[in-house]
C-alpha cells in the first residue's frame, strides 16, 4: 500500500517535471549542452566539416593551436580592442549618465537619443559606418584639405582599427549610460548633502561619494563591455571584414574563417575554446579586483 | 544664479554630443535620397544635383525582397520570444517551488552556460544540425535554437522574480481552493510576473530581432533570409551604388525604431532590468 502511494507520487513528479521543465530543457540541452560536448570532442579530431571519418588526433589541435602565431596576433589585438575600448566607453558613459542626471531640460530625449544605436544589429552599424568613413569623411577631409581624413580610415591598418573602436564606443557608451544612471539615482541624496557640509565641492562629491557607491555599476558595465568586445563579431564582419591586409581580423573572426573558411573545425573549435578561457579569465580577474572596493552606505 | 549656468554649460556640452551621436543617422538618410552619382560627387549635400530621389526606397523594397525578409524576421522573433517565456517561466516556477535534486542541477547548469559565448557553440552547433541531423535551412530550426539560448536567462530572471516576489500563501490559498498547480501557474503565478515578462520580451526581441551570426549560419536559403541577413547580402549586391544601399540601410532599421518611438520608455526601463539582473 505505502509502496504504491509512493510509487504513485513519483509518477505524479515525473509528470509535473516533464509538463513544466520539459520543453524549455529540452531546447536548453539541445542547442547548449548537446553543443558544449560535442564542441569539446571535436578538439579532439582532424574533422574537416565534410569527410565521413572524424581521427581521433589526440591533444594535436592544442599543440597546433598554442603553436599558431596568427590565431595569438589575433587576440592580442583583441585585448589591445578591448582595453581601449571598455575604457573609453565607460568613461564617456559615465559622464553621459552624469550629464543627463543634472535636471538637464529634455534629459529623457537625450538618454533615449545616446541609446538608439544599441537598438541596430551591428551588420547595419557596420555597412553604415563603412559608408562614412570610406565616403563621407574622405569628401569633407578633401573639401576642407585635412591630411588624415583625405583617405578613407578603412584603407589604414592602424587607423581601420581606430574607426572599430570608435563605432564600438558610439554604440555601447548609451547602453553602458543606462545602467550608470540607475547606479547615480541609488546614491543616497543625505551622503551628498553630509559631504557638501563637510566641504566637498562637485568633483571631490563625485570621488569619494558617488563612485565608491556605484561600484556595483562600475562592475556590470565593465564585465559587459569585456565580454561583448571580446566577443565582437558582426561590426568586424561588416565595417573592415578584417582588412586591410588582414590587419583587424579578431579573434572571434579568426576562429570563424578557420572552421568555415579553411575546413578545420577541430581546430577552430580549440581556439574558440581558448579565446573563451581567456575572455572568462579576464572577466573573473575584473569582477575580483573591482569587488574588493566595494563600500556600503 | 551659479546653479543656472552649469546647466547652461550642460546644455550645450548635450547638444553638441547629440548631434555628434546622431550625425551619421542624418547622413545616411539624406544619402539614401540621392543618386548614385550625386552620393559619389558629395556626400555632404543635403540634396543632390541630380534632385530628390526616393526610387531608391523602390528599388530596395524590391530587391532586397523587403515584405518577405521582414515577416520572416517578424514571425522568428514573436514566435521564439513568446515561447521563451512561457517555457521559461513555467520552468523557473517548477524550480522556484519544488526543490528536486534534478531540479537543482539543471538550474545550475543554465546559469553556468549563461556565461558560454556563442562562438564556442557554433562551430558544434553547425556540425551537429548540419552535417549530421540535416535540419539546417530550415524557421523551425531557428526558432528552436533562439529558444534554447533564450530560456537559461528567461528561467533565472523568473526565477528571482518569483523567489522574492509572489507570496506562497497566495499559492496555497489556491491550493486548498482545489487549484491544480497548472491552475495555480495560469491564474495566480503568470499575471503577477508580468513586469520580468515586459523586460524579457524586450531584451529577447531585440537580441533575436537583430541577430545575425546564427541566422546566417542556419539559414541559407535566400527566401528565408532574416533583415540582417538580408542587408548582408544586399550590401554585397549593391556596394558601388550607395543611394540605393543606404535606402536598403534605412528601412532594416525603420521597424525597430518605429517600436522604440512607441515603447521607448518601456524599451529603456527593460534593458536596464535586464543588464542588471542578468
Amino acid at each position: 500500500m505505502s509502496i504504491s502511494k509512493k510509487s504513485r507520487t513519483k509518477i505524479k513528479n515525473t509528470g509535473t517535471f516533464l509538463v513544466f521543465a520539459g520543453p524549455s530543457l529540452f531546447f536548453f540541452v539541445m542547442t547548449i549542452l548537446v553543443p558544449l560536448v560535442y564542441g569539446v570532442y571535436l578538439t579532439f579530431t582532424d574533422w574537416n566539416g565534410i569527410s565521413r571519418e572524424k581521427n581521433i588526433v589526440g591533444l594535436e589541435n592544442y599543440i597546433k593551436a598554442f603553436g599558431d602565431v596568427k590565431f595569438w596576433q589575433s587576440l592580442l589585438l583583441t585585448i589591445i580592442f578591448t582595453g581601449i575600448a571598455v575604457l573609453l566607453v565607460n568613461y564617456i558613459a559615465f559622464h553621459l549618465a552624469r550629464l543627463v542626471t543634472k535636471g538637464v531640460r529634455f534629459q529623457n530625449f537625450y538618454r533615449a537619443s545616446f541609446f538608439t544605436p544599441n537598438l541596430i544589429g551591428g551588420v547595419v552599424l557596420g555597412y553604415i559606418w563603412q559608408f562614412i568613413f570610406g565616403r563621407v569623411l574622405v569628401a569633407f577631409g578633401k573639401s576642407l584639405d585635412i591630411g588624415f581624413l583625405s583617405k578613407s580610415w578603412l584603407s589604414d591598418t592602424k587607423l581601420a582599427m581606430a574607426a572599430l573602436i570608435l563605432v564600438t564606443v558610439w554604440q555601447y557608451s548609451g547602453y553602458m549610460m543606462l545602467i550608470y544612471i540607475a547606479g547615480l539615482m541609488n546614491v543616497p541624496k543625505e551622503l551628498l548633502e553630509a559631504g557638501k557640509i563637510d566641504g566637498c565641492d562637485e568633483k571631490a562629491c563625485r570621488k569619494y561619494i558617488v563612485m565608491p557607491m556605484m561600484i556595483s555599476s562600475f562592475i556590470i558595465c565593465i564585465f559587459l563591455t569585456i565580454t561583448r568586445c571580446f566577443m565582437t563579431y558582426d561590426l568586424n564582419f561588416s565595417l573592415t571584414e578584417g582588412n586591410p591586409f588582414g590587419s583587424t581580423v579578431m579573434a572571434s573572426m579568426y576562429v570563424y574563417r578557420k572552421a568555415f573558411s579553411e575546413k578545420n573545425y577541430g581546430l577552430g573549435q580549440t581556439e574558440a575554446i581558448l579565446l573563451f578561457v581567456v575572455c572568462a579569465f579576464v572577466s573573473l580577474m575584473q569582477i575580483y579586483f573591482t569587488k574588493k572596493k566595494e563600500v556600503q552606505a | 544664479m551659479r546653479k543656472k549656468k552649469t546647466y547652461g554649460k550642460s546644455s550645450f556640452l548635450l547638444t553638441v554630443l547629440l548631434l555628434v551621436y546622431i550625425f551619421p543617422f542624418f547622413l545616411v538618410l539624406i544619402n539614401s535620397f540621392k543618386s548614385k552619382r550625386d552620393v559619389v560627387k558629395n556626400p555632404l549635400s543635403l540634396i543632390g544635383e541630380e534632385g530628390f530621389c526616393p526610387e531608391n526606397y523602390l528599388l530596395a523594397l524590391k530587391r532586397m525582397d523587403f515584405w518577405n525578409v521582414f515577416l520572416n524576421s517578424l514571425l522568428i522573433t514573436v514566435v521564439s520570444v513568446l515561447l521563451i517565456v512561457l517555457f521559461s517561466s513555467m520552468t523557473a516556477y517548477l524550480f522556484a517551488r519544488c526543490k528536486w535534486k534534478i531540479n537543482k542541477l539543471f538550474f545550475s547548469l543554465m546559469i553556468l552556460s549563461m556565461v558560454i559565448p556563442f562562438q564556442v557553440l557554433m562551430i558544434p552547433i553547425v556540425s551537429v544540425y548540419g552535417s549530421v541531423l540535416h535540419v539546417l535551412n530550415s524557421r523551425l530550426t531557428l526558432i528552436c535554437m533562439h529558444v534554447g539560448f533564450g530560456v537559461s536567462m528567461g528561467t533565472f530572471m523568473f526565477h528571482g522574480a518569483i523567489v522574492s516576489s509572489i507570496p506562497l500563501e497566495l499559492e496555497e490559498a489556491a491550493k486548498i481552493d482545489g487549484a491544480s498547480r497548472m491552475k495555480i501557474y495560469r491564474s495566480v503565478v503568470l499575471p503577477l510576473l508580468k513586469p520580468t515578462v515586459v523586460t524579457l520580451v524586450i531584451i529577447d526581441s531585440l537580441a533575436i530581432w537583430n541577430d545575425y551570426l546564427l541566422p546566417s549560419l542556419v539559414l541559407v536559403k535566400k527566401e528565408l533570409y532574416t533583415l540582417p541577413i538580408a542587408a548582408q547580402s544586399f550590401h554585397g549586391d549593391f556596394s558601388s551604388d550607395y543611394g540605393l544601399m543606404m535606402a536598403g540601410m534605412v528601412m532594416s532599421v525603420i521597424p525597430i525604431l518605429i517600436l522604440y518611438f512607441i515603447l521607448q520608455k518601456h524599451i529603456i526601463e527593460g534593458v536596464v532590468a535586464g543588464a542588471v539582473k542578468g
